[in-house]
């Protein structure tokens, strides 16, 4: 399926990100030709073939439902850019 | 000094010829005089290293004397170092201080050694050539005009020109073997999971893995004993046992079988690159090996597939870089989805953001199975590959890359920087793991061969790589780099 650049502002969109208008152009021929790079695994059959998503097939483990961490609350909002009274602050979302 | 691999520094260290302290301050006035030059670190920490090194001394001089101990070394920096920046060669994270060490980092201090600096990298580890950092390219030091490969590029560079005594890096799609082979140094992927990857910063959460770039494959394992092992921390590290990886070093390779795979090469790779693998092959026949011809049919698949897991995970891993909690926030945001977005977009550089683009696609709405699922009913076909491989050979020995260091710029179109990785891919996905030893030169620059094996034989690797340099000096070659010449 070729994409268009409504697709390219679209996917952008969804990853928060932004392309300029003069930069669209390209970004849709970057994207199209690693997309026809990619579109090469239509090309194998794959009926029946369980997908592989981590290489050892391993499972989540579990632990016991203790408390084991510190509160590093403080330690942990003076990495924010903005940050008071315990909040991380961002602009306002309701009105 | 400075020359020295770890295990020499760490016999000088034991028997009282140098101290740590002087050892450090050799390779920060080495820093100082060529790094300018080379723009291996990102960041340098000299009174930190000192002071470890001091530490080191003192222990020593109470009756500490393990390997490591006083042994100075760098991280890449995506591995989260506490009190020193991490910064993922990225403007997003470029002031960023984590609050804790990485594991692979925590062990590495644990031992003993001394940490010199943060060596830069393709962004969030996304590159093939070290030129996608926010703090500008590492140059090659067999030709500073050249990559050094990436994305560990400024670990291979600063290990090369004896920045350092070895060096952590890491590895998703051939990011340690690679900037290996460029620039003449050994590197080490280990299985997935037998590095633990907390505080190792994700780009792909299934594919990522910490490993060593040293001198030699003796340095390697040394390294590789002090990282290896279950981390609680993180819940994909195995809990398999470890080995001494040293100890299997001498092993010798009588009754080894070492597959060559057809499909690697082609008409397409290039003649000298071909002639130095069969030579190394042929060196390793002379130690008692057997070489046997395979088929990795699904080989050329690998490519595709691991273009749409690697984007597709690291979108997912890089949505939590919001301007929010950390890293970079954008100038007066007018709302909440300008913050992000603005955020996002002046934060992340140009691969980052194709990477995200095509990872959010593969994994949107009504091309989920075409693609995400699709390729990773492909990663298992690759897997299978492997493992069927390995039901006739010990190991498999290829090019690691299909060419030697390529000059800075050469490569603009994304999808020919892609190619790069066609030899080291595979082993990511199927998750085993492989090792790039330095194997030749062509027209001086540097060039290796890869060995890949089963999961959990990176001792196997080892030994035969070290049996390897035993009768070869392609690893004990130097760059020349003149002070102050480009």
């Amino acid at each position: 399926m070729a994409l268009d650049e409504k697709n390219i502002k679209d996917i952008a969109h969804l990853a928060r990100l932004k392309i300029e208008e003069n930069e669209v152009a390209e970004s849709l021929a970057d994207f199209s030709s690693i997309l026809s790079m990619i579109n090469e695994m239509q090309t194998v059959n794959t009926e029946n073939i369980v997908p592989l998503s981590n290489p050892h097939e391993q499972t989540q483990k579990l632990r016991k439902d203790v408390v084991t961490e510190s509160n590093d609350r403080e330690k942990l909002l003076n990495l924010a850019p903005r940050a008071t009274d315990g909040l991380f602050l961002v602009p306002r979302v309701i009105d | 000094m400075i020359e020295k691999t770890v295990s020499e520094l760490a016999r000088a260290l034991s028997t009282g010829s140098v101290s740590s302290v002087e050892l450090t301050q050799a390779f920060i006035d080495r820093i100082t005089s060529i790094d300018t030059q080379l723009n291996s670190y990102i960041t340098v920490d000299e009174e930190a290293a000192l002071r470890q090194a001091r530490q080191a001394d003192d222990a020593r001089s109470r009756g500490t004397d393990t390997l490591l101990l006083g042994i100075p070394i760098a991280h890449k920096d995506l591995f989260c170092t506490q009190g020193t920046k991490t910064t993922c060669g990225s403007k997003m994270l470029k002031d960023f201080v984590s609050p804790y060490d990485a594991t692979v980092v925590a062990r590495l201090k644990d031992s003993g050694a001394v940490t010199l600096g943060k060596t830069n990298c393709d962004e969030f580890a996304m590159g093939s050539s070290n030129e996608n950092s926010f703090f500008g390219p590492t140059r090659n030091p067999w030709g500073q005009n050249r990559v050094p490969g990436g994305s560990s590029g400024g670990s291979a560079s600063a290990v090369a020109a004896d920045l350092c005594a070895m060096a952590t890096g890491t590895d998703t799609g051939g990011s340690i073997r690679q900037p290996a082979s460029f620039c003449g140094v050994t590197g080490l992927k280990p299985t997935y999971g037998r590095v633990s990857r907390w505080g190792m910063i994700a780009y792909a959460s299934s594919l990522d893995v910490g490993g060593p770039l040293a001198k030699t494959a003796h340095d390697a394992a040394i390294m590789l004993n002090a990282i290896a092992g279950h981390d609680s921390k993180d819940s994909t590290s195995v809990s398999i046992s470890t080995e001494d990886y040293t100890q299997s070093l001498d092993a010798p390779l009588t009754n080894l079988r070492i597959g060559l795979p057809r499909q690697y090469f082609s008409k397409d790779l290039d003649p000298r690159v071909a002639t130095i693998i069969q030579e190394t092959a042929r060196d390793l026949e002379k130690l008692g090996a057997t070489l046997v011809d395979i088929d990795l049919q699904k080989s050329t698949l690998s490519l595709p597939a691991y273009y749409v897991i690697a984007p597709a995970e690291a979108s997912t891993n890089l949505s939590r870089y919001d301007g929010v909690r950390y890293g970079y926030r954008c100038d007066d945001p007018l709302d909440l989805e300008d913050m992000y977005t603005r955020s996002r977009t002046e934060g992340f550089g140009n691969e980052v953001k194709r990477r995200i683009m095509i990872g959010t696609y593969a994994l949107s709405a009504g091309y989920y199975d075409a693609y995400y699922k699709k390729a990773q009913k492909i990663r298992r076909l690759v897997k299978q590959d492997f493992d069927n491989a390995f039901q006739n050979v010990d190991v498999i020995l290829s090019p690691t890359s299909p060419f030697t260091a390529f000059e800075l710029g050469a490569k603009k179109d994304p999808v020919s920087m892609y190619l790069e990785d066609v030899y080291t891919l595979g082993v990511n996905l199927a998750g085993i793991p492989g090792i790039s030893v330095p194997a030749g030169f062509i027209d001086g620059l540097p060039i290796g061969a890869q060995l890949i094996a089963p999961d959990f034989k990176e001792g196997l690797l080892l030994n035969i790589a070290h049996q390897y340099q035993q009768n070869s000096d392609w690893h004990k070659q130097k760059p020349s780099i003149s002070k102050g010449v480009k």
